[in-house]
Order: structure tokens, then sequence, then C-alpha cells
């Protein structure tokens, strides 16, 4: 159970997806907490051997010397260093550790809320010199033979960024209240992201989004994925960390299976929307859990 | 788009989804027309929803007329037999569990919980008293007497975690937000913003009009639950001094 009841939002990694990909290449369990990267230009040492793996943004990622792609499970040993590089296209990455980040667990999550600064670790980012506990190590058969391991995840799970990309919808409960012209552009134009987008939401620029009309509406629940068009006419799009509730026209609903590609979007990247049906959104996240399951048994094969 | 109108003589309901993983039961269509008979039966639906426990169903919020539904359609997809109706599924059961005729338990929700919360009105804590004062146009003194003796329901809980949204603001004092947000508020503040009084739980921005502060901790994420209040408490405020202020911080 969550605690939105209380107005806390449910956290996490921005692309939940893409970390439970990546707990399992290091033998962890697929909720276990890991590290969410911005930009890059994280170092790392660690004082005893373990298993990693990363997803996300074009990173260029290296432990020691030796490069280190998306989702190929790695041995780093004690005293060695992992680095993050600035990304190519996207902004954010997911870091799994085998034994995870164990820092204690507040309101029934790992997750850091930096708004209201608790959780994670201390409530708040990582700095210089921060040390992280981690959990108890799984030894892995693979790891021991292999310094970077060939068995890898499908593309488009460990490495979804775009600069300009494709994000599938389902219409908002005020669709209606938007004019065909708006409607038309929401679906063919392309919006910019803007710089002052963060873990709450991105921030679009483009043609004005407007509303037939000016009726205030009543406060409601707003969730990952939102499309929300404030009186600016410049749509918003929440993510993970974004507030409970809302009183902006909610135009549209950006599909789960797409979370991964929004997550990356950094300014200067450019968005466009396509419509598809509530059903479509369930029946390709179904199938996508389904390949989830048998790629987990497909992992517990290789390492046993 | 899915969208489903009961005319039940009862609760004219809708189920609307909130993109693929939530939907909003909107229970009554207005608010301010009879915010405490909305708010019992918006307080109702969340119970008997909840009460349902139906699977996958991760975790429920309520605000003024609706109920939020957050649900995981993994889950759901593999307790029913349509899959590929699976909100239809869900909006059905919610439906039969909003109307299912009497409360299983007396729970703690079914009578409002009554919290009292002192406030210390010194002109320090209140940058916006005068303001509001003239806004209504009376004395400061009579901005305090109002909102101190008004009876208050907490709307709804949410924006940030802990932040009570309490209605039955005295007409008089309804003072629009702000045109420019303060960057930083202190935890504690109490505010009105347009038709509605509130407090911040956080250290975070803001728009509303400051004319007070609490001593009480309204969001402590190391409790369960984490919130002072809860949607549904009746709220009221009490006039405390400055010193008095002082001894509950210690």
């Amino acid at each position: 159970m969550g605690f939105r009841e209380f107005g806390v939002s449910s956290g996490g990694t921005l692309d939940s997806f893409g970390l439970r990909v990546t707990n399992l290449l290091v033998g962890n369990d697929e909720g276990a907490a890991g590290l969410e990267i911005t930009l890059g230009g994280l170092q790392s040492r660690f004082e005893n051997d373990r298993v990693v793996a990363w997803c996300g943004g074009e990173f260029d990622v290296q432990i020691a010397s030796t490069p280190l792609p998306a989702c190929h499970a790695a041995h780093v040993r004690a005293g060695e260093r992992l680095k993050f590089g600035w990304p190519q296209i996207g902004c954010r990455a997911w870091l799994a550790v085998s034994g995870g980040i164990d820092v204690p667990s507040t309101l029934g999550s790992r997750s850091t809320d930096l708004r209201a600064q608790f959780g994670g670790f201390e409530g708040r980012t990582l700095r210089d010199g921060d040390q992280l506990p981690l959990g108890k190590f799984r030894q892995l058969q693979t790891a021991a033979t292999e310094r970077i391991s060939t068995w890898t995840a499908p593309h488009d799970w460990t490495s979804p960024a775009k600069r300009d990309p494709m994000l599938r919808f389902i219409p908002g409960a005020d669709w209606n209240r938007f004019n065909a012209p708006t409607l038309r552009r929401l679906t063919s134009e392309a919006f910019a992201v803007s710089p002052d987008s963060d873990r709450m939401g991105v921030r679009l620029d483009g043609s004005k989004l407007e509303r037939m009309d000016n009726v205030d509406l009543i406060s409601e629940a707003v969730a990952p994925g939102t499309i929300q068009v404030p009186p600016s006419g410049k749509p918003i799009l929440l993510l993970g960390d974004c507030q409970t509730i809302g009183g902006y026209p909610k135009i549209g609903h950006v599909i789960t299976v797409d979370f991964g590609v929004a997550a990356q979007l950094r300014a200067g990247d450019h968005a466009r929307f396509s419509e598809v049906s509530l059903a479509d959104a369930h029946r390709l996240l179904l199938e996508r859990e389904r390949e989830f399951q048998r790629f987990r048994v497909g992992i517990s094969l290789q390492s046993s | 788009m899915f969208r489903f109108a009961q005319h039940d003589k009862i609760t004219p309901m809708e189920i609307i989804p909130l993109g693929d993983s939530a939907l909003i039961v909107r229970v009554r269509e207005r608010f301010e027309d009879a915010p405490e008979e909305t708010l019992n039966e918006v307080l109702r639906a969340f119970q008997r929803i909840r009460n349902a426990a139906i699977p996958g169903v991760i975790e429920l919020a309520l605000a003024y007329t609706s109920v939020s539904v957050f649900f995981d359609p993994v889950t759901v997809a593999k307790a029913t037999e349509t899959p590929d109706k699976l909100f239809e599924w869900l909006a059905t059961r919610i439906r039969a569990a909003v109307a299912g005729g009497a409360d299983p338990s007396r729970t703690a929700r079914s009578s409002p919980r009554s919290v009292e919360i002192p406030v210390c009105y010194d002109s320090e804590f209140a940058p916006d008293l005068d303001h509001v004062a003239e806004h209504a146009k009376i004395s400061p003194i009579e901005v305090i007497d109002l909102h101190c003796t008004g009876e208050y329901r907490a709307a709804c809980i949410g924006f940030v975690p802990g932040f009570p949204f309490l209605s039955g603001l005295a007409r008089k004092l309804a003072t629009p937000r702000r045109d420019v947000p303060r960057k930083e508020i202190p935890p504690g503040s109490v505010g009105i913003g347009g038709a509605q009084t509130g407090i911040y739980p956080l250290r975070s921005p803001g728009g509303w009009n400051l004319i007070g502060r609490t001593p009480l901790r309204l969001f402590d994420p190391d409790k369960n639950p984490p919130t002072l209040l809860r949607a549904g408490d009746r709220v009221r405020f009490r006039v405390i001094t400055r010193e008095e202020f002082e001894s509950f911080k210690r």
C-alpha cells in the first residue's frame, strides 16, 4: 500500500522497469534499491567485489578503464572505480549493484523524496565523499568467469533515450475541453523540452494548446504520465515525483510502457505524441511483462 | 475514450481513466454547493472501495469530489478472465463496492476525527494578515477572530505530503493567492488561498496569504500514518501566544 492519501507520491526511479531489468542482471530482487544518475559525473569506488549493471541514456561508462555498455553485468573488484561520463543522448541512468543500496526503508520504500526531503540517503541527492551502505552480496557464478557478461537485455528496454521521441498517450478526462485545432497540434507537432524540467515534470514548449472553456476545475488526482495544460497553454508532462493532486486540465496521459523514454527527455529534445487506446496501453504493458518474465527465467538458467 | 455515467438515483457516478494504471471515481460533480455532504459521500466511497480489497489495487486517495484508485494492470489482468477489458472489469468492481449497501464494519473513518490546531497569529508569523484584513475590509483582529472560530474539514491532503486543504473558511476571509508566490515558506505556516485555508507542512514555495503559524508537525515520515491530518477530519484553530508557541516547540 502506498501513502498517496497523505500526499506522498510513489517516488522511486523514473524508469522503474529499467531498474527491475538491471537488478535481475546483477542477481538482485527486481525491487532492490539502485542509483539514479542524472547527466553523469558519478565516480564511485567499491570497497569489496560487486557485480554491477546499468541502463538508461547513452552514457560513456567505464570500470577502471574498460568501457561498460548498457545492461551487461560486470564484475567490479575492491578498490576499482566506476565512472559515468556525460550522456550523448538522454539524461538519466540507473545503476544496480549486487546486494542493492542498503539505506533504511521509510514509509515502506528506500527511495528519496527530494521535495519533502526524506527517505533514501538522508533525504537528499548524493554529494562528494558520501559512503553508501550496500546489502549482502549474492555471488553470481557467471561473474567469476567473465569480467563483462555477454548476456544482455533487449535494446529498447535498456537504452530507451531518443532525441526526438514519439510518446504514446491516451486521452485525458479534459480532452473535450480543447478545440479541434489544438488536438490536431498535439498529435502532429513537436514540443521542445524546456530547461526547467525535473523529476516532477517535463515542461514543454510549442504552439499554445487552447481550451474552449475557462471553467475552474475542481482539484483531483494526477499521476505520473499525466499531460496537464496550465493557462499558459504550454503542456507539462508529469513524471514520478509529481504532486498527488492538480487543478489544471488533463489533456492526456503517456502510457506506462513509454515512461522509460519520457524519463530521458532533456532540454533541446523534441517530443511528439501519438494517440492509442486504453486497451492498447494495457496490451502493450502485459506483453512487455510476459517478455520480462521470460527474461527472468533466462537469467536464472544462465546463473545456475 | 472510456466514460461511464451511471444514472443511479443516489449517485450519478463517473469512472474515468487517469492513464493506464489509475482511475478517478467522480462521486459528485460539485463541491461548494454542499461541502459537508459531498465529503461524507466521498469518504464513504473511499472506505467501501478500500474494504472491497479489489485485486491489483495499490492505493487510494481522495480529493473534494472524487476518489482516485491506483492499480497494477498486471495483477488486475491475472484476476480477471477478460484481460483485454481490464478497465471495465475494475469499473464494475468499484461500482459494486460503492453501491454495496450497509458498511461491513464500523471503522475509524465512519465518524470524522476532531483535531484542534494551536496557531500563533503574531505579526512575525503573519506577513499577509494586514492584506487579508484590507481585502475583507475588517481589522486584523477580526480576521483572527473569524479564522479561529471557524469549523473546518480537510477536503483533501496533498500537493505536498501532509498539506491539508481545509474547507469552511468564512466567506469574508476568501483572498486570492499572491501574484508572485514566495520562494520559501516556513513549515507550520497557516495560509489562505482563495476560499480555502491550509497549513504548509514543509519548507516549500507557495502563493497563499500567510496569517499565522502552528508549532505542530504536520508531516513526519517516520510515523504511520505520517500526517497529523487526514481527509475528512474536522479541524479547529486555537489562538496561542508567542510564549505558548515556544513551549510547544520544546
